[in-house]
């Protein structure tokens, strides 16, 4: 515990270091949110885009979990495919610093991240554009929990199967607005051509969202959307646990 | 003295390169055993499954009654390394690092301590990617030491350091095992081996092909088949490398036997060259790209001279 302590320690100065991770992770969003704002922010409610709701209560849920996501395929696996490219797990193995204890160590700081992201976000939307506060925080807190260790295991998988940094840094990017254009951070889904619609019900980030606006707007789980973050955390967690039995075999 | 370390019949392969072919080797408590060899030879890989970094094929391994397999955090407990191709967090600061494996091996001297040891003061506050190689080398040893464990391995320890520095590097692997530490050190510097070690295996193409007391081994180099081998592999490689091309003949610049290799020279007069160059540093002479510039000149300045061509009979 207390080794697991420290390296979460070491690991947010790191994370504090990456100028990169901090834009994509911490700015974007906010700037994205910004843009959209005012390009939607003065639309009144239509039943016919982003389920019936406005534009800024639709679209700060989802931009909360975009922020979780990206940490999940960017930052994580970023970092950890470096790690093993440049020979730091084998260090830390040496050193008796289990892989486990560094995955968790990653999964606890993408968490706090996503979590300071996510009220960085909430703040500016809710003082910003008028934004519904968050209803039922107990379930907020808890979806959010779900959706930041979903994708945090996503992104110790990633950085565990990637052969290098760069592949990881290339399909995180590319996973990014895949999920900022088609996950509900971007064009509503209603106005968006069939295939791109069906690529965004096949990304965890929509399923990610639609579980926070439950309880943020005081509206009942989506049931679905918990059981794909369930799904994805422990079909993650499992394939890793897997992979690293593999490597220590090697 | 007890082992420290036993190892037999320890078998590795990758793929279908076999790195490590039966190699059997003892470590007594207390000494600086050295593996010698050339780049390619299987010492890295065994001292990684010694660490429980690879798991063998065959044979079994036994780091103070403990198997690296089977009891992998044991033994971690109880080795202190510096690898090879290790690193560490670009954006690590050294104290960082050094507190960060205080922590998570505790039981050794202060880390403020190993900083000063090292030599790593005035960079204190320098992240991992901005030292240099041989601060990096340092780190790493220091890393090593941390948990005061009772086996370090050292991975080419200093390569990548200055003069003086390796001086200091050797000063301090002695001071570790004036404390009772055993130390297995890999290296490809005979230099080194013959200042620190108390006992060396020589490794190549995966086999042990000579073990003893460094003057043991340097008083056997004639008739040793060790010797013999690299001998062949110095002819081979000067024959293809550092001969003008206008004085090398066709059969000169393949791989193969040492009649092969001898060109326009006499067998004779490259024999007694080449047992010159192993007297210098014959790892770095078979594997030019080790040279740091601490090496002496490579014989490129000093090739067999037609004189010794004509004069050398064996």
């Amino acid at each position: 515990m207390r080794a697991l302590g420290e390296m979460t320690r070491v690991e947010i100065k790191l994370f504090a270091r990456e100028p990169l991770t901090v834009l994509f992770v911490l700015v974007l969003p906010v700037v994205v949110l910004y843009v959209l704002n005012g390009v939607f922010g003065s639309e009144p409610p239509s039943p016919t885009v982003w389920e019936g709701l406005g534009a800024v209560d639709f679209y700060t849920s989802s931009y909360v979990a975009l922020v979780a996501g990206t940490v999940g395929v960017l930052s994580i696996p970023v970092h950890l495919a470096g790690y093993r490219e440049q020979g730091v797990l084998r260090r830390f193995r040496a050193s008796a610093i289990s892989p486990v204890t560094l995955v968790g160590a990653h999964v606890v700081v993408a968490t706090l991240t996503a979590a300071v992201g996510a009220v960085l976000l909430s703040t500016v939307a809710v003082l910003g554009y008028d934004a519904t506060p968050p209803r039922n925080w107990p379930g907020l807190i808890a979806a959010f929990l779900l959706v930041a260790l979903a994708f945090g295991a996503l992104g110790a998988l990633l950085g565990f199967v990637l052969p290098t940094a760069r592949a990881a840094q290339g399909l995180g990017v590319l996973l990014f607005f895949v999920f900022m254009m088609l996950g509900g951070a971007g064009p509503p889904r209603e106005v968006l051509p069939t295939a791109m619609a069906r690529i965004g019900d096949a990304i965890p980030v929509t399923y990610a969202g639609d579980l926070l606006r439950g309880p943020w707007l005081g509206k009942e789980w989506d049931l679905t959307a918990a059981t794909v973050m369930l799904g994805l955390l422990l079909v993650s967690a499992i394939l890793t646990v897997w992979r690293l039995r593999s490597e220590e075999s090697m | 003295m007890d082992a420290a370390v036993t190892v037999r019949g320890l078998r590795k392969r990758y793929g279908a390169t076999v790195a490590v072919d039966d190699v059997s080797l003892d470590v007594a408590g207390g000494e600086i055993f050295g593996l010698l060899g050339p780049n390619g030879s299987g010492k890295t890989t065994t001292v990684e499954c010694l660490q429980g970094l690879r798991r063998p094929d065959e044979g079994t391994l036994s780091v103070f009654g403990f198997d690296p397999c089977a009891e992998p955090a044991q033994v971690r407990r109880l080795v202190g390394s510096q690898l090879q191709d290790s690193a560490l967090p670009e954006r690590l600061k050294v104290w960082e690092a050094l507190r960060l494996f205080s922590v998570i091996s505790p039981g050794g001297p202060p880390w403020e301590r190993l900083l000063d040891e090292w030599g790593l003061t005035g960079r204190r506050n320098t992240a991992f990617g901005d030292l240099s190689g041989g601060q990096r080398q340092r780190l790493f040893v220091a890393l090593a030491l941390i948990s005061e464990p009772r086996l370090v391995v050292l991975d080419e320890m200093t390569t990548g350091l200055d003069p003086a520095a390796r001086r200091v590097a050797w000063d301090l692997v002695a001071a570790v095992r004036e404390r009772g530490t055993t130390v297995v050190l890999v290296t490809h510097f005979m230099d080194e081996a013959q200042r620190l070690c108390d006992r060396l295996a020589v490794l190549l193409d995966g086999h042990v092909v000579a073990r003893g007391t460094t003057a043991e081994l340097i008083a056997s180099q004639p008739r040793s088949s060790a010797v013999r081998s690299l001998h062949r592999r110095a002819l081979t490689w000067a024959s293809s490398t550092w001969w003008p091309a206008s004085r090398r003949s066709p059969s000169t610049t393949g791989a193969g036997s040492p009649s092969s290799a001898t060109g326009p020279y006499s067998h004779g007069s490259l024999m007694r060259w080449s047992t010159e160059a192993w007297n210098q540093r014959i790892f770095e002479l078979s594997c030019p790209r080790w040279r740091t510039p601490t090496s002496p000149s490579p014989p490129r300045r000093h090739p067999p001279t037609r004189t010794d061509r004509d004069a050398g009979t064996g």
